[in-house]
Order: C-alpha cells, then structure tokens, then sequence
C-alpha cells in the first residue's frame, strides 16, 4: 500500500519534470532557431560588404584614344576608353590568343571602361604615361577570392574558365588582387551585373514610402484615436468603428496591395511603382496599429487629470489638447515607431502595386519609380548568379539594422519619457 | 503650382489668426470683457479661410478635367465619332500636351492638345483667383462680425471635433476601399467562369487563359478547367496547417513556461527575444526558408531515399509556423497569467503538482483565449505571402504530400499581379476573386477569435 503510494508520487513528480522540460525546451527551440537565422544571415552576408578589385597596369596611349595635343575636357569626356581598357586587360597575358583576351576582358566588371576614365579625369597628366587602376573584379571571381565558388567543379559546369583562373591566382601571386570595404554597395543602384549592384535606389525608396505613410497615417491615426477615446459617444456606430479597426490590423497585408491596386492605379490613376502609392497604401495598413497603441496611452493617462483641467474651468477640447494629448505622446509615439518598424519590412503589397520593377536610377522624389529594401531581396533572392547571395544577405543584415535601430528608439522613447502613474 | 497655391494659402491663415488675435487684444484694451481667450478668435478666422480654399479646392478636383473633357470633345461632336473613339482621342491629346505621346500626331491632336494646355492654364489661373477671393471675403466677413461677446470658442472647438469624427472614419473607409476594390472584379470574374467552377473545380492553371488573342471574343468554354481553386484552397490550408504543427506545441509550451516556470530573470530576457521572431520581415523569412531549409530538407531526403522537392510545402510551412510562434507564445502567456491566482492556490491546496494545475485546472479556464490566439496565428498563416512566394512551388498541385510543392492563394495572387496587369482580363480578375476569398475567410477567423479572446477577458476581470 505504502509502496504504491510512493510509486505514484514518484511517478508524479517524473512528470512534473517532464512537464518542466518540455517548456524549457520550446523555448530552447525557438531561440535556437533565432540564433541559426542570424548566424545564416551573418555568415553568408558579411562578405558582401568587401568588394575584390584587380590591380592592372593602364598605359594612357593617346593614339588609342584619339586624343590630340593638349585636350581639353570635352576632349577626355569624348575620348575612346575601350581600346586602352581592352589593352591592358589583354596585356595580362602577352600570350593570350583571341577567345583569351576575350576571357580576360570579362575578369572585370563591364564598367571597367568608366573606371579608367574616371582615372584620367582625375588626372589628365597621366597621358603617354602607365599607372597601375583598380578595376572592380567580376562577381564570379569576386566570389573565388571570398572562397564561396566551388573551384573543384568541372570546368564545364563552372562559370569562371580554368584559363581565368590561372591568370587570377597568378595575380593573386604577384599581390595584384585586394579587398576594399565595398562603398559602391551603398552608392550605386541596382544593377543586372551583381559586383555593381547596390542598395541606394532601394534605400530611398524605402526612405520615400516610409515618410509618406508618416505623413499619412500618423495625423490621422492620433485625431482618430483622440475622438474615439474622449469625445465618441458610446453608440452602435462607434462600436462599428472600433470592430472595424481590430478587423483591419488582422487583414492580411497583401489584400493591401489589392487595395492599392484596385483603387489607387486603377481608379486614382496614380503613377505606377513609386513610393508615393506604396506609401499610401503601406499607410492604410499602419493605420489600426497607430490607432490601437494611440488610444492606450490615452487610456493610460489617469482620469484625474482630466477632473483637474475640467475643474479649473478648461472645456473638454481644452483638457484633451492641452493635458491629455500631450501626456500620451510617448507611448503614441513609440507606438508609431513600431507601426513603421512594420511598415518598412512589408513586401508583399509593394509587389502588387509594381514596386518590383528594375530601376537603375537612384530615385530623387516620392513620384518617381523605386523599389524598396524589402522589394530588393526578392529581386535578388529571385535572381540566379552566386553573386547576388551574399547581396541578398547584406541587404537583410542593413534592413534588420534598421528594424532594430528604429524598436530601439521606441523602447527608449517609451522609457526615458512615459511618466509613470502609481 | 498648386504646391505655391497652398502654402500661400496656408500663410494666409497663419496671417487671419495674427489678425483675428489681434482684434481680440484690441478689443480686451478697451476694457470690454472677451468671451473667449484671444486666440480662439485667431483660430476662429483661421477657420474662415480654411473651409472655403477647401472646398474649392475639393470642387475643382471634381469638376475640372471632366469640364476640360467636355470643351475639348465639343471640338469633335459632329463628325461621328464613337465615344471610345472619343475617349482616345481626349487621352492622346493629353499625353501629347505633357509630350509622353509617341504615336504619330495629327494637325487635329496637337490642335486638341494646344487647346487643352490653353484650357488647363484658364482653369489654374481661375482657381487661384476664385480661391484668393473667396478667402479674402470669407476672412473680411468674419473680422467684421467677431466682437467682444461674440461666441468663437463653441465653434472652434465644433471644427475640431469634426475634424477627430472624419478622421476616426479613415478606418472605415478604409475596409469600404478593400471591398469596393475587390466586389467589382470579382463579379466581373463571375461573369465569366461560374462559381461553381471555381469553387469545385480542381484545376488551376491561369497562364492558360492568357495565351489567347487579344482581339477574340471572350469564349466561357475556353475557361472552364483553367479556374478551379480547390488545389489552391487546399494547398493554403495545408501550409497553414504545417505551420501550425509547428507553432502550436513550441508557443504554447514556451507560453506556459514564461507564465508559470520562468524566473522574472529568465522571462525579462527571453520574452523579448522570442518576439524578436515576430518582428523578422515575411522576405527575410521566405529567403531562409529558399536557401537554407529547402535545400537542407533535400539532401535529408535524399540520405534517407526519399524524393523531396527542393520547394516543398514542408519547408514553406515549417518556416511559417516559425515566424508563428510569438504570436501564439506570448497571446497564451497572457492568458495564462490573467487566469486568477485563486485558482491556482486551490490546486495546490489539494496537494496537485505544478504540472498537474496546469493541464487540469488552468489550461482548461484559459482554453478560449488560447484558441482564440491560435486562430489568429491560423488567420496570419493563411494570409502570409513572401514566405510561399518564394519556398514553396507556384504550380498548384492537389496533393497531401509535404515534401511535395503546393501553392497558395497569396502565392497565385502575386503570380498572376506580378508585372504588368490587364484590367479586364479573367486572369487579372482571377487574383482580386482570390483575394476576395482570402479577404472573407481571414476575416471570419479574425471576428470569431476577437470575440472569443474578448469574452474570456471579461470573465476574469
């Protein structure tokens, strides 16, 4: 009898620690899964922030060029690079035949040409004379010199020649490869060539919807939030609105983008794949989160304040805009920080309002076409070269920066200026 | 222009307030009590000159290309032209007046077009003069009529709240907005294909009716099996369900953890970590999901002699549920900790083990909040797009097969919006009846847990 009591109370308590485990391990598991996400994103994507260049000798040969005594800068703006630049990639290997030299013109990015102008216009002393040019190496061998391309695969199956890769580590050899903190990553657009491809015309794409959905959602968000915490009668309607609101923040986001879609281009007419739709319509979308966390801080704002203000003679509107809104800021704030935390990681409207396109061009207002950080790593993430990998990772390790940045200041916001009612 | 206009006019109402301010401490000079403090008399004529510019400005935005279409169709009225034919026409001279026009330009175009530019400067110039006057007059009547016992506080303060109503309908308009744009194709679509096809049909394969001329007549029997959503409907269930199977036993056990094991130490670091999970951007996720965990689940199958596509509904659905986890972990924590302590003391006062008050007696008084957050977690599952877009296949198959690829009904919409759409066109139609069945169902889901989670609050507070 006794011993069945023990039995069972030890078996009670196996699994009550049973019990405990399994908590333990849920949670062990989606840290772990957290930590491997991160670390995949990290170790694929800190390469791209070095970009590999080859150091090749130029010889500046003015007949090449067809520049005359004493040019101008007209002159050297109109010259002919390509031959000078065809030259000195084909002077790598004085022994090279044609299809070679063809093989070595393609070690380097098609900019090749641009960058050795650039060179000259920097310096238009160097005519008649050699100097030794950095020139963006390829993305395949880009990506040999980081150690990510399978150099055991056949010859057939690999992008990058055996040729090519003999002068490459010969150049490696001789010390004429370097890795340079990537800033085109940064400057340039995007671009079909993955060693040119950058994140800026994304980047203010990003920035441009992000400020018109501010511009947007915030007003209204707040006056909303103000009418149905202190002034809407308790009715059927406002019971209506607020139903509606709680619906709206659980709407998928890509019924969003119909909704831009169908309304915004088709009906509005406005212009196709610039940020000022995308904005709109990322706006519409923040606008329940803006709301909700708007009317909690209003709520949070203790009653006897308001009995203070009204007591003293205030009228209501006087109370709310004077004393009641004010004091809720930094939670609304920090509240519309989150929303646009939101907003800024969203793909899948932008997509269907065109924000997909190919733009090569850094876009200079809210009208003209772009894409966005998130836009850009599906472009990528779809897009086959090796190179574009790392691209994709680097691009997620700057969104992510940029979603951490902004929840940082909404947590120091809510801290450093929510006064604290006890 | 209209960018001048209205700073202009925004000056002239920071100006009316000075004025109106002005008046009210001229007035309170002489000793004459004010009924009001002096800036609602500033704000007062501040209002003045809004409304007007508003509402000519709305009236203008209304009426002017459509008074602009009718001057410049005049032109054509008696040559019989058709009204289609007629409309190209307005739009041609249009785009010739911007000069985007690139096809070949007849003497009548560019006459329409010089017309047109001639026509829009007549009415800018309007605008602005009828907009400055009606201000002027509007803020000068208003001067006029405020005295020391005038009332302009009530109707300051009346203007704002109406401002706070029409701003708390943008929610409103907003879900008027997805209707509107979804109602209108979706009939359209219906008109085409029959909802019984769509609803039963079992084969989905919209690329079909797009390789057709564009100059034939639309041909029903051309559609039918081309639109049947079944594979689709049940390709999204399927991954949400996977999904599920994953997020519903690591949240809940890690909800239950934080709510009834966790140090306050462990719970103040880990609760925030784990909703870092929620805050991923859907891409990031979707991009892990294609290079990391597909290819992974591929080589698995193939060391253990399975045959497992490289975009299977395994890995979409095991990622999503992932990215579910938060929602459904820290929901049930706070259901879990608002379940009253009474409770939970009454337990442990019959000698129950922490395990056992909580599968017996807690579990049971929060289950309506935990299936209400795990409805919500289903509704964001059905809903979520880039993670299928790019792990999982965009052909849909009919199968029941995780490691095989299914697609959902976000996926077919972003296939079938993605570049350049036709209006008009069943396929286009196709994706905004998708998102209309995606639009009701999550909608279902989401009322029935809101209610839910919101009874079981009032039962406890």
């Amino acid at each position: 009898m006794n011993k069945n009591k023990e039995q069972l109370l030890n078996k009670r308590y196996k699994a009550e620690q049973r019990f405990r485990l399994y908590g333990l391990s849920a949670i062990f598991m989606a840290l772990l899964f957290l930590t491997i996400f991160i670390f995949k994103i990290f170790s694929t994507g800190y390469s791209a922030f070095q970009k590999t260049w080859l150091i090749v000798p130029v010889t500046f040969d003015a007949e090449l060029m067809m520049l005359d005594q004493n040019p101008s800068k007209e002159d050297l703006q109109d010259a002919d690079y390509y031959d000078i630049a065809l030259k000195s990639m084909a002077d790598l290997d004085p022994n090279a035949n044609e299809d070679q030299e063809n093989e070595l013109k393609r070690m380097v990015s098609y900019f090749f040409e641009k960058e050795i102008k650039n060179e000259l216009l920097n310096d238009p002393n160097l005519i008649g004379k050699t100097k030794e040019v950095y020139l963006t190496a390829s993305d395949d061998l880009d990506q040999v010199f980081k150690g990510n391309y399978p150099r055991d695969l056949p010859e057939d199956q690999r992008r990058v020649s055996d040729y090519q890769l003999k002068i490459f580590d010969q150049l490696v050899a001789n010390g004429k490869v370097e890795s340079k903190f990537n800033i085109s990553f940064f400057t340039n657009a995007d671009s079909r060539e993955a060693e040119l491809a950058g994140i800026a015309s994304s980047f203010m794409g990003s920035i441009f919807s992000i400020l018109v959905c501010l511009m947007i959602a915030f007003p209204v968000a707040v006056l909303a939030a103000i009418y149905l915490e202190e002034f809407a009668p308790k009715n059927r309607f406002t019971d209506f609105i607020e139903v509606n609101i709680n619906n709206l923040a659980a709407v998928p986001s890509i019924v969003f983008g119909l909704l831009g879609l169908g309304v915004l281009l088709a009906i509005f007419h406005l212009p196709r794949s610039t940020p000022l739709v995308g904005g709109i319509t990322l706006s519409l979308m923040t606008l329940p989160t803006i709301i909700i966390a708007a009317r909690a801080s209003l709520k949070a704002v203790p009653p006897s304040i308001r009995e203070a203000a009204l007591a003293m003679g205030a009228s209501r509107m006087q109370t709310t805009m004077h004393h009641t809104v004010p004091l809720s800021m930094p939670g609304t704030l920090s509240g519309t920080i989150i929303g646009l935390a939101q907003a800024l990681g969203e793909t899948a409207p932008l997509i269907l309002i065109g924000m997909v396109a190919f733009v090569n061009t850094i876009p200079g207002s809210p009208m003209d076409p772009a894409a966005s950080l998130p836009v850009q790593i599906y472009i990528w993430a779809e897009s086959a070269e090796r190179g574009f990998v790392e691209k994709v990772s680097a691009c997620i390790m700057v969104l992510l920066g940029f979603l951490i940045i902004m929840n940082l200041f909404a947590q120091i916001i809510r801290h450093k200026f929510e006064k604290k009612w006890s | 222009m209209n960018l001048i206009l209205f700073t202009f006019i925004v000056l002239l109402g920071f100006t009316s307030y000075y004025f109106g301010r002005k008046k009210a401490y001229t007035i309170q000079s002489t000793k004459k009590r004010l009924s009001a403090l002096p800036q609602f008399y500033g704000y007062y004529l501040a209002i003045w000159c809004a409304i007007p510019a508003f509402i000519i400005f709305s009236l203008w935005a209304i009426f002017e290309p459509t008074i602009v279409k009718l001057l410049i169709l005049s032109d054509y009225s008696n040559q019989g032209y058709l009204d289609d034919e007629l409309n190209l026409l307005y739009e041609k001279s249009k785009a010739l007046s911007r000069g985007q026009f690139t096809g070949e330009i007849t003497p009548f175009i560019e006459a329409s077009a010089e017309k047109y530019l001639s026509l829009r400067s007549i009415a800018q110039s309007s605008k602005v003069v009828i907009v400055l006057s009606a201000i002027i007059a509007s803020v000068a009547y208003a001067y006029k009529r405020i005295s020391s016992n005038s009332r302009t506080r009530e109707p300051v303060e009346k203007f704002l709240n109406a401002v706070l109503f029409t701003a708390s309908l943008a929610a409103i308009l907003t879900t008027v907005g997805i209707v509107f744009s979804l109602i209108f194709q979706t009939i359209d679509f219906f008109k085409v294909i029959p909802l019984f096809d769509f609803v039963f049909g079992t084969h989905w394969y919209p690329a079909k009716a797009f390789v057709r001329d564009s100059s034939e007549a639309l041909d029903p029997t051309m559609y039918s099996d081309t639109f049947g959503a079944v594979p689709i409907f049940a390709g999204t269930f399927f991954i949400a369900f996977i999904a599920m199977c994953v997020a519903i036993p690591i949240g809940l056990m890690s909800g239950i953890y934080l709510a009834e094991y966790a140090s306050t130490k462990v719970r103040q670091y880990a609760k925030p970590l784990i909703e870092i999970l929620a805050g991923i951007p859907t891409v990031v996720y979707g991009f892990f999901a294609a290079l990391t965990v597909g290819p992974f689940l591929k080589e698995l199958g193939t060391s253990m002699g399975l045959e497992v596509s490289a975009e299977s509904a395994l890995a979409a659905g095991g990622v999503m549920g992932i990215m579910i986890i938060p929602f459904i972990s820290s929901l049930s924590d706070d259901v879990i900790t608002s379940v009253p302590q009474s409770l939970r003391d009454g337990s442990y006062a019959i000698g129950a083990t922490k395990s056992e008050t909580i599968k017996r007696v807690i579990f049971p008084a929060a289950l309506p909040g935990i299936v209400g957050s795990i409805l919500l977690g289903v509704s964001r599952a059905i809903g979520e797009t880039m993670i299928v877009v790019m792990a999982s296949g965009l052909a849909a198959n009919l199968t029941l097969n995780p490691l095989e690829s299914t697609s959902t009904i976000t996926a077919q919409i972003v296939v079938i919006l993605i570049g350049d759409q036709a209006f008009g066109d069943p396929k286009t139609q196709a994706a905004f009846a998708l998102g209309m069945s995606l639009f009701l169902v999550t909608l279902c889901l989401n009322i029935v847990a809101l209610r839910v989670v919101k009874k079981y609050r009032e039962k406890y507070e």
